[in-house]
C-alpha cells in the first residue's frame, strides 16, 4: 500500500524533465522531494496527479492508477498559487470543496475549524484580493486539505511565508500525517525536509541522486561532522588520517571525518593539548550529502 | 456519475458568479433601458419636439394662390400653421429674423401663369417645412397646368394611377415575394442575434478561462475535474447565462409591445414577417443557432486557455471576431442574392454555415440533403474542435509566463500529448 513510481520519464521534445524515476512512497508518512529549480519536482507531481501524461513509466497508488474518480481522496497545493481574487474565502473554498466531492455544510464546518486554527476567522467573508500574501497562502493550503485527503501533495508549501506562519503550517502538516494522511512535499529548503520527513528523494536534473529513508541515507553516507571548541590552535588536526575537511570557526573548528572511529583518534590527540570546551559528533546534514553527490553547492 | 456532478458544480459556479458581477447587471439594465426607450420612442420624440406648430408667413403676390394652398395644407393637417402676411417682403424677412415666424414664403406666378415660390428662413437645414410647402405647391401647379391645357379630372386620375406590376415565380416550390420578405425578416433577426451572441458570450468564455488561468486557480481546478468537463461546463454555463439575459430582454420587450399593441407593434411585426412563417424555419433557427454558438464557444474556450494574461484575451479574440464578421457580411450580401455561388459554397463551410445555411433555408427551398450535409459538416467540426480544444486546454492551462503567441498552441498540444 503505497504510491509507487516505476521508471517514470517525461520528455518535452529533446529536453528530459524527469529521467527514469523510480520511487516508493510509503503510506501515512511524509515524503520529501528536494531539488532546485528545474529539477523536475513540479513535473513529477503533475504526472502523479495525471495533469501531465508521462512519456514512459507507470504510477500506481495502492495498486491502481490515479484518475479523476479518486480526486476526492487527493489534495494538491500547486507551486503556482492561485485563487479567485474576486471571490470571498467562503465562496472560494465552497466551490473548490464541492469539486472534491464535499457537501456545502461540511465544507463550511471544516473551513471554520481551519480558519480558527490559523487564527484568521475574520477572513471568512473577505475577498481573497484583500488578504496579504501570507494569508492567501493559508487559504490556499486550506483549499488543498479541506476534504481531508488520503494523499496530499504540497509543492513548495512553505515558500514565501514568514517564520511564524511556516511553523503554523508545519504543525498542521504534521497533524494531518498523524491522522493518517500520506504527504508528499517538495522544498528547496533542506532543513524542512530533514525536520519533517522519514523518506526523501533529492532530484537533480530529473534524476534522483539520493533516495531512501533519512536515517539510512545519513548512516550509509558514513562521513560525520565533528565540532570542536577549544582554547588552543587546532590546525594540527588537519594532518590526522581520516580528516577530509578542516574549517576554522570562531571558537575552534569544524571537521568532516571519514567515519566515527576517526573521532576517537582525534579525541585522544587532543589529550593534554589544552582546555576543550566542546566536542560534538554530528550526523552529516542533507546539504553536505547533496554537495557530495552532486558536486556543487546547492543554494 | 461523479463527473456529472462536478460538471454541474462548475456550470452552476460559472453561471452564478457571472450573474452576480456588476458588469453583467449593469449591461443588462442598460439594454433594458434601451429597449424601454425604443418602445416609447414616439412619446419621447413628441416630448422633445416643439409643442406649438411652426408659424410660417405667406405673402401672396399673385393674389390667387393663398386660398387653395391654405386649404390643401389644412386638409393634410401637417404640424404647421400658414399665416397670410400683410406687410411687404422686407418687413416679413425682419419678422422671421425676430423669430416671430419660422419662415417666410413669397408666392408669385411666372410667365406661364404657374406658381413659383421663394422660401426665406433663418436656417434652411430643417427640411420638413420646406418640403411640405414645396409638395403642396407642386400639386397646385399640376392642377393649374392641366386645367390650362384643358385636361379633365378623370384623365388626370388615370395619368396619376400607378402601373400594375406583379411578380410571380414559375417554379412552384420557390417562395413567393411575400414569403421572401417574411423570411428576410426572421433571417435578419437570427443573424443579428447569432452575431451578438458569439461576440458577447464568446468574449465572456474567453475572459473567464483567461482569468482562471492568470489567477493560477486553473491548476487546482484541473486537478479536481477533467479539463474537458471543465471546458464544456463553462461553455454551457455561459450559454445558460446568455439565455437568461436574452430571455429577459425578450420577455420585457414582449410585455412592452403587447401593452402598446396597435400603436407600433403590428407595423414592425408585419414588416419583419413574423406572422405566418412555417414552423420549420423556427426549428432551423434554433438548430443553427445552438450549433453556431457551440462552435464559436468551443473555439473561444480553446483560445482562452492559451492566453497567459487577461490583457491578451482581446488579441486572441480577434481571429474569432473576424470569422463572425465575415460570416455576417456574407450573409447580409446573401439576403439580396441568396442563390449565388458564393452563398452556395460558404453554406457548407463550418464557421459560416450557421448563418449562411440558415439564411438559405429561410430564403430558398434548399433540398434536405444539402441541409443535412451542412449540419453534418458543422457537427463534425464542433467535435473536432472540442477534441483538439480539450487537449489544448489541458496543456494550455499548465503554461504560464509572459508571452502569448501561436507557438503556444503547438506547445500546449505537445504538453498534453503522451509522446513528443
Amino acid at each position: 500500500m503505497a504510491l509507487i513510481l516505476k521508471q517514470v520519464t517525461k520528455r518535452y521534445g529533446k529536453e528530459t524533465a524527469v529521467d527514469h524515476l523510480s520511487l516508493e512512497i510509503p503510506e501515512r508518512e511524509m515524503f520529501g522531494f528536494l531539488g532546485g529549480n528545474g529539477a523536475g519536482k513540479t513535473t513529477t507531481f503533475r504526472m502523479i496527479l495525471g495533469l501531465l501524461d508521462m512519456t514512459e513509466g507507470e504510477i500506481t497508488w495502492n495498486g491502481e492508477s490515479i484518475n479523476y474518480g479518486k480526486s476526492h481522496l487527493i489534495g494538491y497545493l500547486p507551486e503556482e498559487r492561485g485563487l479567485y481574487p474576486k471571490l470571498t474565502v467562503k465562496e472560494q473554498i465552497i466551490y473548490l470543496g464541492k469539486l472534491r466531492g464535499m457537501k456545502k455544510q461540511k465544507i463550511v464546518q471544516e473551513l471554520e475549524n481551519w480558519l480558527e486554527r490559523f487564527k484568521v476567522t475574520e477572513y471568512m467573508n473577505k475577498r481573497v484580493e484583500e488578504l496579504s500574501k501570507g494569508n492567501q497562502q493559508k487559504i490556499q493550503f486550506i483549499s488543498a486539505v479541506i476534504h481531508n485527503p488520503n494523499l496530499l501533495i504540497l509543492d513548495e508549501p512553505f515558500s514565501g511565508l514568514d517564520p511564524v506562519n511556516v511553523e503554523m503550517l508545519k504543525s498542521a502538516v504534521v497533524d494531518l500525517k498523524e491522522q493518517g494522511t500520506s504527504i508528499v512535499f517538495s522544498s528547496h529548503r533542506m532543513e524542512h525536509v530533514e525536520e519533517l520527513c522519514e523518506h526523501l528523494c533529492i532530484l537533480h536534473k530529473g534524476s534522483p541522486v539520493v533516495k531512501g529513508s533519512l536515517r539510512e541515507i545519513k548512516r550509509s553516507f558514513g562521513k560525520k561532522n565533528l565540532l570542536i571548541h577549544a582554547d588552543t590552535s587546532l590546525e594540527f588536526l588537519q594532518k590526522v588520517p581520516g580528516v577530509i575537511q578542516y574549517k576554522k570557526v570562531a571558537d575552534g573548528c569544524e571537521l568532516q571525518i571519514e567515519n566515527e572511529d576517526v573521532s576517537q583518534q582525534i579525541f585522544s590527540e587532543l589529550q593534554g593539548k589544552g582546555f576543550v570546551r566542546k566536542f560534538e559528533l554530528e550526523e552529516p546534514s542533507l546539504n553536505d550529502i547533496f554537495i557530495e553527490k552532486v558536486g556543487a553547492a546547492y543554494e | 456519475m461523479q463527473h456529472m456532478s462536478k460538471f454541474w458544480v462548475i456550470l452552476t459556479h460559472t453561471y452564478m458568479s457571472r450573474l452576480k458581477t456588476k458588469s453583467f447587471i449593469i449591461s443588462t439594465i442598460i439594454t433594458l433601458l434601451f429597449i424601454l426607450g425604443l418602445a416609447n420612442i414616439q412619446s419621447i420624440m413628441e416630448f422633445f419636439s416643439d409643442e406649438s406648430a411652426d408659424k410660417i408667413a405667406v405673402i401672396d403676390e399673385s393674389e390667387l394662390l393663398w386660398e387653395p394652398l391654405m386649404m390643401n395644407a389644412e386638409a393634410v393637417g401637417e404640424d404647421l400653421q400658414l399665416i397670410e402676411f400683410t406687410g411687404d417682403e422686407e418687413s416679413g424677412k425682419a419678422a422671421v429674423e425676430k423669430e416671430d415666424y419660422k419662415a417666410l414664403v413669397v408666392l408669385t406666378l411666372n410667365d406661364n401663369q404657374l406658381p413659383e415660390a421663394t422660401y426665406y428662413a433663418n436656417n434652411i437645414s430643417d427640411m420638413g417645412n420646406q418640403m411640405f410647402i414645396e409638395q403642396q405647391l407642386q400639386q397646385l401647379k399640376v392642377a393649374m397646368a392641366t386645367q390650362q391645357s384643358g385636361i379633365d379630372q378623370e384623365t388626370l386620375a388615370d395619368i396619376n394611377e400607378p402601373v400594375v406590376f406583379q411578380t410571380i415565380a414559375l417554379d412552384e416550390t420557390a417562395k413567393s415575394m411575400e414569403e421572401l420578405n417574411e423570411a428576410r425578416g426572421i433571417v435578419y433577426v437570427m443573424l443579428f442575434v447569432l452575431y451578438f451572441t458569439v461576440m458577447a458570450y464568446g468574449q465572456m468564455i474567453m475572459t473567464d478561462v483567461a482569468n482562471e488561468k492568470s489567477s493560477r486557480v486553473m491548476e487546482i481546478l484541473v486537478s479536481s475535474a477533467p479539463a474537458v468537463t471543465h471546458m464544456f461546463a463553462k461553455i454551457l454555463g455561459i450559454a445558460l447565462l446568455g439565455l437568461t439575459q436574452v430571455g429577459t430582454f425578450i420577455l420585457v420587450g414582449y410585455l412592452l409591445i403587447s401593452s402598446k399593441q396597435g400603436e407600433l407593434v403590428g407595423g414592425i411585426f408585419e414588416y419583419l414577417g413574423f406572422q405566418d412563417i412555417s414552423p420549420s424555419v423556427y426549428i432551423y433557427a434554433i438548430v443553427f443557432f445552438l450549433l453556431g454558438y457551440l462552435l464559436y464557444a468551443t473555439l473561444a474556450a480553446m483560445l482562452g486557455s492559451l492566453v497567459r494574461r487577461v490583457e491578451d484575451a482581446g488579441q486572441m479574440m480577434m481571429p474569432l471576431i473576424f470569422l463572425v464578421m465575415i460570416a455576417f457580411f456574407i450573409a447580409m450580401y446573401g439576403l439580396n442574392v441568396p442563390d449565388s455561388t458564393l452563398i452556395n459554397v460558404t453554406s457548407y463551410i463550418p464557421f459560416f454555415s450557421p448563418m449562411i445555411m440558415f439564411m438559405r433555408v429561410g430564403m430558398l427551398d434548399v433540398p434536405a440533403w444539402e441541409i443535412v450535409l451542412s449540419i453534418g459538416i458543422l457537427v463534425a467540426t464542433i467535435i473536432l474542435i472540442a477534441v483538439i480544444g480539450a487537449r489544448v486546454y489541458k496543456g494550455g492551462v499548465l503554461m504560464y509566463g509572459r508571452s502569448s503567441s501561436w507557438k503556444d498552441f503547438k506547445r500546449a498540444m505537445t504538453l498534453s500529448k503522451k509522446e513528443s
